[in-house]
């Protein structure tokens, strides 16, 4: 009875796949599997509006890399582990040499393709989150944790507590206590801090807060009868904003209190009010809209009413610059890749790999790119996925974010020994052989 | 016309107790089965293999469990992620805990836990009924993600307790394509599909839907409803973590508790209300539905509106669509998609004739 209406949608929809398909040519594509609804849109909407406005400042203010312009698709996850199995899936083949990058921003979307992608020959790119073992480039020569992982920001955190206790030496007998969102995002923390604790001799008070994390009321009981010198918030969404209201209604100082990268932005503090201030944050990108990157941003993008961002005021927020910062290790990965493959004409997957893992930003290349100070240096290798593993703190000034200190480094050849004994079964498990590094070109 | 049961006679009570009575309607199974297990994998590419077909059958799986439970026994249950999660862990688990394991029995063995965990979140539907009963099962649901992430002895003491499971291999043979773990889903769910339709033919379903009914007057009658309840529970969770196995072993290869959130339940509940409570078709229509429209509205959003609208309004107008479209297929046809099926073949059987 319908067949004809069937049929006419049927064409409709084929056709409008058809024109998609067709659009892509000479370009150089990357797959976005976003998320813009769900519990982490405040997140995810920051950090792909950043990576969409700087390639397309690429695009219009350059011409794109080379002569190469930058083609980009979103796909919605909504931060569910199945829908970007299947956006992995739609994106792989587009444009005219697949996709070159996928990076999704989801832990467990991470770990479901982590097989496929050494199949299909794209990398993965899980800047701040995901497989932390994942550094180790001669197990995982698909896969980049860049910038820095759990383990290193969790070492580079008590280094900080270290420093402003006066010395690594004073934490001998402190208390810290590790707030954590209990998942298996929270959980990354427990086997460094460990570690760490029986290096320096101070104590870990580990305790859990159930997702979401509104109701942290028997949690900072805990935290007031114990006395910690410390407390480490690894926390994630609506449970930042709620633990730094209650630890001032419980009379913590947020002074002592340090969180991780996904506990320090707008979205935490704001909601939280004056509760927040003074409270300090790692991060492996900084605030502020001051850094020329974000003014191109602004003249070349918005002045061409180019942009992504709905709220404009966004620019220049911890995760919109975060999402700049995606944009900027992409973006000269494929411009290190065109210099070995040929400049100007699209890459695969596999020649972007390449670029990823040989790819070096210095000072000279971060005056370059007007972000000075914006993001750490780095220098990636076959062996060394990570590349930097440093991160800034800046406190929270109760209208701002305000960098406190310089880039701060980790324990590496610890977190390093870890990284290999957790790849190196990993390998076991899977039966994987690891590469000879000394062997790549 | 062509499809009338004019001239078929059935003589025996074989004939007459076969579960398709007309020639064209056998025929129309077998062409599908055919399609599905022959066309399909020879034509369909990589994509909608892995992204589309394994995960409507894994789901139309899961389905079929809840609706057993909900449809046919008329137990609420809001738990048939968690049921999921311990099928999923237990065939995990066994696979990795026992040399030589074989991967249809780890399967088999992951839904046998999935049954005896449901049995025991059965048990408060002995003195509960309706909604509160649906919130009973919702302490599975929490109990079970819990339980999962606190003791890492189930994820094999992973870090970040994510599994990844192992390979599929059976009688030395790999399934490691995309082609093989699609075919090998399919098996698995079109068997247990032909089993839960004979279940729900048999005396086991009649009792169930007596207890749905008015479990006073099953008791009256000679059904007991606690056996009853608990079988119920016992097959629908079994169904629900084969499910969950499948759903780890060959649709996303890495599996965490979170996965198994009560967002998912909600969905495998809305499957079986969008495709008919109370008909296994129904509950593969249901998958089917629920599974497509979001990725086809997703796909359709960004061919169609591309850069006219904002990117997140984008996102929140294929909700607003998704949502939209459920209320007005369930105004027009509260008993899913498989009566709509239902009553098409009724019109065909009369066509062209009106009467």
């Amino acid at each position: 009875m319908k067949l004809k209406t069937t049929v006419l949608l049927g064409a409709a929809v084929a056709g409008l796949l058809a024109t998609g398909y067709a659009a892509a040519q000479q370009q150089q594509f990357i797959g976005l599997p976003s998320y813009r609804v769900g519990p982490y849109a405040s997140g995810g909407s920051g950090i792909y509006g950043g990576w969409i406005d700087y390639m397309t400042l690429i695009n219009e203010r350059d011409g794109g890399i080379n002569g190469v312009k930058l083609a980009w698709e979103e796909c919605e996850t909504e931060y569910n582990n199945a829908r970007g199995v299947e956006c992995y899936e739609r994106l792989k083949g587009k444009g005219t040499t697949g996709n070159s990058v996928f990076q999704p921003l989801s832990t467990g979307i991470t770990y479901s393709v982590l097989d496929r992608v050494a199949q299909d020959k794209i990398p993965l790119v899980t800047m701040g989150y995901g497989r932390t073992d994942a550094a180790d480039g001669r197990v995982f020569p698909w896969v980049f944790p860049l910038i820095t992982t759990y383990w290193s920001q969790a070492s580079a955190i008590v280094n900080y507590i270290g420093t402003k206790e006066g010395g690594m030496d004073k934490l001998k007998g402190k208390k810290i206590a590790l707030l954590y969102h209990d998942s298996a995002y929270g959980k990354e923390s427990h086997a460094i801090m460990d570690k760490l604790a029986a290096k320096h001799g101070f104590e870990v008070l580990k305790i859990a807060v159930a997702h979401p994390g509104n109701e942290q009321q028997s949690q900072w009981l805990q935290i007031r009868q114990s006395k910690p010198d410390y407390v480490v918030l690894w926390g994630w969404g609506v449970m930042n904003p709620t633990a730094l209201r209650t630890a001032q209604r419980t009379g913590f100082p947020r002074e002592k209190m340090v969180g991780v990268w996904w506990s320090g932005a707008e979205e935490d503090t704001i909601p939280a009010g004056d509760a927040a201030k003074g409270y300090t944050s790692a991060g492996f990108n900084v605030a502020g809209a001051n850094y020329p990157v974000i003014k191109d941003i602004d003249k070349f993008v918005y002045g061409k009413s180019k942009g992504n961002m709905e709220d404009k005021s966004r620019l220049g927020s911890v995760y919109y610059n975060r999402g700049v910062v995606h944009g900027i290790i992409t973006v000269e990965a494929i411009r290190t890749a065109q210099e070995k493959f040929g400049k100007g004409k699209p890459l695969t997957g596999e020649q972007v790999r390449w670029g990823f893992e040989h790819l070096k930003i210095d000072d000279k290349k971060l005056a370059a790119l007007g972000a000075t100070g914006f993001m750490p240096d780095l220098n990636v290798t076959c062996a060394d996925h990570e590349g930097a593993g440093k991160v800034k703190f800046q406190q929270w000034d109760g209208a701002k974010w305000k960098v406190v200190t310089d880039w701060v480094e980790g324990d590496k050849p610890l977190v390093r020994g870890m990284i290999e004994e957790s790849a190196a079964a990993y390998a076991k498990e899977k039966g994987i052989t690891p590469r000879d590094c000394s062997k790549e070109s | 016309m062509f499809y009338r049961e004019a001239g078929q006679f059935k003589a025996s009570y074989q004939e007459d107790q076969q579960i398709f009575t007309i020639r064209q309607d056998r025929v129309g199974f077998w062409a599908i089965l055919a399609f599905f297990f022959l066309a399909v994998p020879a034509f369909a590419n990589q994509y909608w293999l892995q992204a589309i077909l394994t995960p409507v059958l894994i789901f139309s799986l899961a389905a079929i469990g809840l609706n057993i439970l909900t449809g046919y026994a008329g137990q609420l249950s809001l738990g048939s992620a968690a049921f999921m999660a311990v099928g999923a862990f237990g065939a995990y688990n066994f696979m990795l805990r026992i040399d030589g394991m074989p991967f249809i029995v780890a399967i088999i063995l992951g839904g046998l836990c999935a049954a005896a965990v449901g049995i025991l979140f059965g048990l408060p539907s002995l003195r509960i009924k309706g909604f509160y009963l649906a919130v009973a099962t919702l302490a599975a649901q929490f109990f079970i993600v819990w339980a999962l992430v606190k003791f890492p002895w189930f994820s094999n003491h992973s870090s970040s307790g994510v599994i990844t499971t192992q390979e599929i291999v059976i009688f030395g043979f790999a399934f490691d394509s995309p082609e093989k773990k699609y075919l090998i889903s399919l098996a698995i769910v079109a068997v247990l599909a032909l089993l839960a339709k004979n279940l729900v033919r048999s005396t086991t379903g009649r009792a169930w839907m007596a207890v749905r009914d008015m479990d006073v007057a099953a008791e009256v009658i000679g059904i007991r409803p606690m056996r009853t309840k608990l079988q119920a529970f016992a097959v629908s969770s079994f169904y629900c973590g084969v499910a969950g196995a499948l759903y780890g072993y060959t649709y996303l290869g890495t599996v965490e508790p979170e996965g198994f959130n009560l967002d998912l339940s909600f969905k495998i509940l809305f499957m079986i209300i969008i495709g008919g409570v109370g008909s296994i078709m129904g509950s593969f229509l249901g998958a089917a539905f629920i599974v497509l429209l979001p990725i086809f509205l997703n796909v359709a959003m960004h061919s169609t509106l591309g850069g006219a609208v904002p990117a997140s309004l984008a996102a929140n107008l294929e909700l607003i669509i998704f949502g939209g479209l459920i209320i007005f297929f369930l105004i027009v046809e509260p008993h899913g998609l498989a009566r709509l099926w239902q009553i098409g073949k009724e019109k065909l059987r009369l066509w062209p004739f009106p009467h």
